[in-house]
């Protein structure tokens, strides 16, 4: 680029508040962008992260959700006999069958009643389920009434702390815990024993049984075997790829909503780096006659004042990046439509966002520089210098 | 308004301008009134609801059943007038993309409390009831699936495994706007005889004598089971739909959050554009001054030129969000049935233009007001 | 052979629907290391002549030759290039850029050549040092009088070694004191430096200062 970058840069700063303006307008369309994505972003991780390639989920044939499966104790150890089924230090197959089912539980601050899931296991359920760390307290004692609830909903739940007393099924369960789970799907959930739950809920079913597989290439076989067997209804889903199933339509719908308000703000913000940049060509058009004068080539001054625009832009992409990133980590929550329970997780805001974020006020820039840079081009020279 | 010739002619002077600034307004505008209907629309869809309607669900979660027998006991609650049920049925039609909702119901019981929202052709009522392998759909669903009457569907259960033919006996239209068309209704015997050792309601939904006894009915019919296995959760039909709204989370909290960066950008916008030609004319106002022209006029003429790129802008923006999701029937797939742009939200979107007109038009036009014409004639920009 | 040769000269320019002439059939030859005025009355065309011989702008007919290159004939590319390494072109109203200081703006034309930073910081400080204004390389326009700022535009000019050197009212809005400083420097760059310089003024004052005198008036260029 011939024409030296500091004559846009300080030019740009010679009209400090139409270059500030337009900068602070794309700076609003990059901070929206960012919270978009970040929730988008934080919804599917806290899904992702939660099923791991060598874990595999029975549910009931045809439902692809935990809450309407149904899976009897009888189903349940026919299931708990396959060979391809890893064992634990202890020599215990790593098998967990586990009752699911949305409760409602009183929510924090008087907001009426949310739907929560409670999760029935066993002690095998911490070893399949590796990443579940009791944070405060501790587990939940057998054949009592205890439960432990996962920290994302903790805060979100009235009598949640630890010692206290929740309400469902009619009855009263001690608060033993409070437990982290990577960030994943658990840590929304209430968790207590299989045996104390299961007759207070749904009765003698569970809703899936999960293991470890030894490996996680054994899964294509494991599923066939399952499929075959004339004793079971069942079907095996590989964890991973269910919960990423899961998060599919809220995607969408986020994704859409992210497009459909950045672009039309975009727009607005493109409109509004035209009209800067026109009246900044309009008004140096004697500055742009002596640069052509000089024997500076159009295109050089085209370069020049497209260079100008994206320089704008970016200080307020820049900026909108600076206002999004304290995003970073607030918890929200929505209703996982698959199991019809609240889901709690952050907002997270990547380098990637940030970079799109950046990207897309360049291209701003670009977009809105480019017919202004193009007439200060074209300017004919005579015209330029009378 | 005899100066409008002044107004109007500086205003074309930069066309351009002038239409990439009323543009943005209108553009701002029409995405605040698209989220804001977003807001209206639930609350709207949350208010629905007959007064006289109460739902009983299980306390213990939405997903469990009520027993059967809770039906008489029900009815013989004082202020009842009549009790229904329904059940969930949640089938699948080829495609799991393809999702509507299905109610297995009983079918008189259910038609009755719902008449005065579902209106149903006599004959094809009558059709519908008798025949246990009927159903009825609602008429945007028809036309979305492209239907007739008389056709089989079949669906495929996944909480009532199998699957399930049904033949279309009735077209339901919705007689409020925020009433769902889009649902499928069929006979809950049909389930049951596949499921009898576990299927039972999964709410009840009674029709109240008087919508003054609400409060009462409640009270009695969650006392009245508070102690055995299966206690009740009795409220509002409204207040039931509600709880749906809220589980999408803080959505109002997003969009009015949203609405007003939008709106911020714009004006950012638009003051730009009006200082920018406010900077190019101070010779002028030098000139109009010499002439005679008052300061206040002069105010006033800047504020005018303001005011007519935001109520363009509004006029646009505001008109086209209105006709477009009218004309559309925009219900984003259903999730928000009746899905219109409010009066009030319309008159908000004006408040805001007229905010962003003073907003943008104040700085310039108080410095047009200021000016000596001698500095402003001496001004080469 | 002369440095600059217009014959047949013509231009006309369109308005609405009608043809203006500006002048028609003119020939000139102006000299190597001519120190040349052109006089004549406002509109009569002696800018519009100035711009043909830089390259500016296109005849309506006849040639422009300058240093034997058939300006006149240049697409509009090759022209830049041309006016980058043959013209210096001083305005009436300066023009300098007034984001840059002193020094940038007298290295702009180098810009567009291959020096080298160190080369073009040096060229730079030879241009201002024969204007007389070393000490305020890295002054912005808005800190130097307009003499001053002339005499940067005049730098400018210089600092790529133009073959031709050329100056539309240089004095124009210059008081009595600062034009004849800047009278006094063309002068100098014409006997020291030999630089052919053609000079478009209405001043009878500054005309007095070049060695030939040539006046246009109503198309006519007369001695």
């Amino acid at each position: 680029m011939k024409i030296p970058l500091v004559y846009n840069l300080r030019s740009a700063l010679r009209r400090p508040v139409s270059s500030a303006m337009t900068a602070l307008g794309v700076a609003f369309v990059v901070g929206v962008f960012i919270a978009m994505l970040a929730l988008a972003h934080g919804f599917r991780m806290a899904l992702v992260k939660t099923g791991s390639p060598d874990n595999v989920l029975v549910l009931r044939k045809g439902t692809d959700s935990e809450l309407a499966s149904g899976i009897s104790r009888n189903e349940a150890n026919i299931i708990a006999a396959l060979p391809e089924i890893a064992t634990g230090p202890d020599g215990q197959p790593l098998v967990s069958p586990e009752v699911f089912v949305p409760v409602s539980l009183e929510a924090a601050g008087g907001g009426g009643d949310r739907l929560v899931v409670a999760r029935g296991v066993t002690a095998q359920a911490f070893a399949v389920r590796r990443t579940i760390r009791i944070v405060e307290g501790r587990r939940f004692a057998p054949g009592q009434d205890e439960v432990i609830i996962g920290t994302a909903i903790a805060p979100r739940l009235a009598h949640s702390a630890v010692g206290d007393s929740i309400r469902f099924g009619g009855r009263a369960w001690l608060v033993a815990g409070h437990f982290s789970a990577g960030g994943s799907v658990f840590e929304s959930e209430v968790w207590g024993e299989n045996e104390q739950l299961m007759p207070v809920l749904r009765g003698e079913f569970f809703q899936v049984v999960a293991f470890r597989l030894k490996s996680p290439g054994l899964f294509p076989e494991v599923r066939a075997a399952l499929d075959q067997d004339p004793r079971l209804q069942v079907d095996a889903h590989r964890e991973s790829e269910f919960y990423a199933a899961q998060s599919a339509a809220l995607q969408t719908i986020l994704s859409f909503l992210a497009v459909f308000i950045t672009s039309i703000m975009a727009i607005g913000a493109i409109f509004g780096a035209l009209n800067t940049m026109y009246a900044a060509v309009a008004s140096r058009t004697g500055e742009i006659g002596v640069l052509l004068t000089l024997g500076f080539k159009p295109r050089s001054v085209m370069a020049s004042f497209l260079a100008e625009s994206v320089a704008i832009a970016l200080v307020g992409g820049l900026v909108g990046c600076l206002v999004a990133i304290p995003i970073n980590g607030v918890v929200t929550s929505t209703t996982n439509w698959s199991s019809f329970s609240m889901l709690a997780f952050h907002f997270l805001v990547t380098p990637g966002i940030l970079a799109a974020g950046l990207l897309f006020a360049a291209v701003m820039g670009l977009v809105g520089g480019y017919f202004p840079a193009r007439r200060a081009s074209r300017m004919p020279v005579v015209q330029a210098l009378r | 308004m005899k100066y409008f010739p002044l107004v109007w002619a500086n205003l074309t002077r930069h066309k351009r301008r002038t239409v990439l600034t009323t543009l943005s307004v209108a553009l701002a505008l029409f995405l605040f009134a698209s989220l804001r209907s977003v807001v209206t629309t639930l609350r709207a869809s949350a208010d629905v609801g007959s007064e006289t309607r109460m739902v009983v669900q299980s306390a213990k979660g939405i997903v469990f059943f009520l027993p059967q027998s809770y039906r008489e006991r029900l009815q013989a609650v004082p202020g009842v007038r009549a009790v229904t049920w329904a059940d969930w049925f949640g089938g699948v039609y080829q495609d799991p993309k393809n999702f509507f909702a299905q109610f297995a119901v009983d079918p008189e019981s259910y038609l009755d409390v719902y008449r005065g929202d579902m209106s149903l052709p006599a004959d094809q009522r009558a059709a519908f009831i008798q025949e246990r392998t009927a159903c009825v759909v609602g008429r945007s669903l028809m036309e979305k699936f492209g239907w007739h009457l008389g056709q089989t569907i079949t669906l495929q259960g996944t909480i009532f495994t199998g699957d399930w033919p049904l033949t279309i006996r009735g077209v339901y239209r919705s007689l409020q706007p925020s009433f769902p068309e889009d649902a499928l209704l069929l006979h809950y015997d049909y389930a049951y005889e596949r499921n009898r050792t576990w299927m039972e309601p999964g709410w009840y939904v009674l029709e109240l004598s008087d919508p003054g006894l609400a409060p009462q009915v409640a009270a009695a019919i969650d006392r009245m089971f508070k102690n055995s296995s299966d206690p009740t959760k009795t409220g509002t039909e409204q207040a039931f739909n509600t709880s749906f709204v809220t589980m999408w989370g803080n959505v109002s909290f997003l969009m009015d959050t949203i609405g007003m960066a939008v709106v911020f950008a714009i004006l950012l916008v638009a003051a730009n554009s009006m200082m920018l030609s406010a900077r190019e004319r101070t010779n002028e106002v030098g000139v109009l001054k010499t002439v005679g022209f008052g300061d206040r006029l002069l105010f006033g003429l800047v504020m005018a030129e303001a005011g007519t790129i935001a109520a363009s802008g509004a006029i646009l923006g505001l008109g086209a969000a209105k006709a477009l999701f009218h004309a559309i029937h925009f219900t984003a797939m259903g999730f928000l049935p009746g899905f219109d742009v409010t009066a009030g939200t319309l008159a908000l979107g004006v408040g805001i233009a007229a905010l962003l007109a003073a907003a943008s038009g104040l700085v310039p036009a108080a410095a047009a007001a200021r000016l000596s014409p001698v500095q402003a004639l001496r001004h080469v920009e | 052979m002369p440095l600059v040769e217009l014959r047949h000269l013509s231009k006309h320019f369109q308005r609405d629907s009608q043809v203006i002439a500006v002048f028609d059939d003119i020939d000139l030859d102006v000299p190597e290391g001519s120190f040349t005025a052109l006089m004549g009355p406002s509109g009569s065309g002696k800018s519009t002549l100035l711009n043909l011989v830089a390259g500016l702008d296109r005849p309506t007919s006849g040639t422009v030759v300058v240093a034997g290159a058939e300006v006149s004939a240049m697409g509009p590319g090759a022209l830049a290039d041309w006016r980058a390494r043959h013209v210096g072109f001083v305005f009436q109203s300066y023009n300098l850029l007034p984001v840059l200081t002193a020094a940038q703006n007298v290295e702009l034309p180098l810009l567009l050549t291959r020096l080298s930073k160190a080369e073009r910081r040096e060229h730079v400080a030879t241009a201002l040092g024969v204007v007389g204004l070393a000490d305020r390389a890295a002054h912005f326009p808005r800190q130097l009088s307009g003499g001053q700022e002339q005499r940067v535009a005049i730098a400018r000019a210089l600092v790529s070694d133009p073959t031709v050197v050329l100056l539309d009212e240089p004095t124009g809005q210059l008081d009595a004191h600062s034009a004849a400083e800047i009278l006094e420097l063309l002068q100098r760059l014409n006997r020291e430096f030999h630089k052919t310089i053609l000079m478009v003024t209405h001043d009878p004052h500054a005309a007095q200062a070049a060695g030939t005198v040539l006046h246009l008036d109503k198309g006519v260029l007369t001695a």
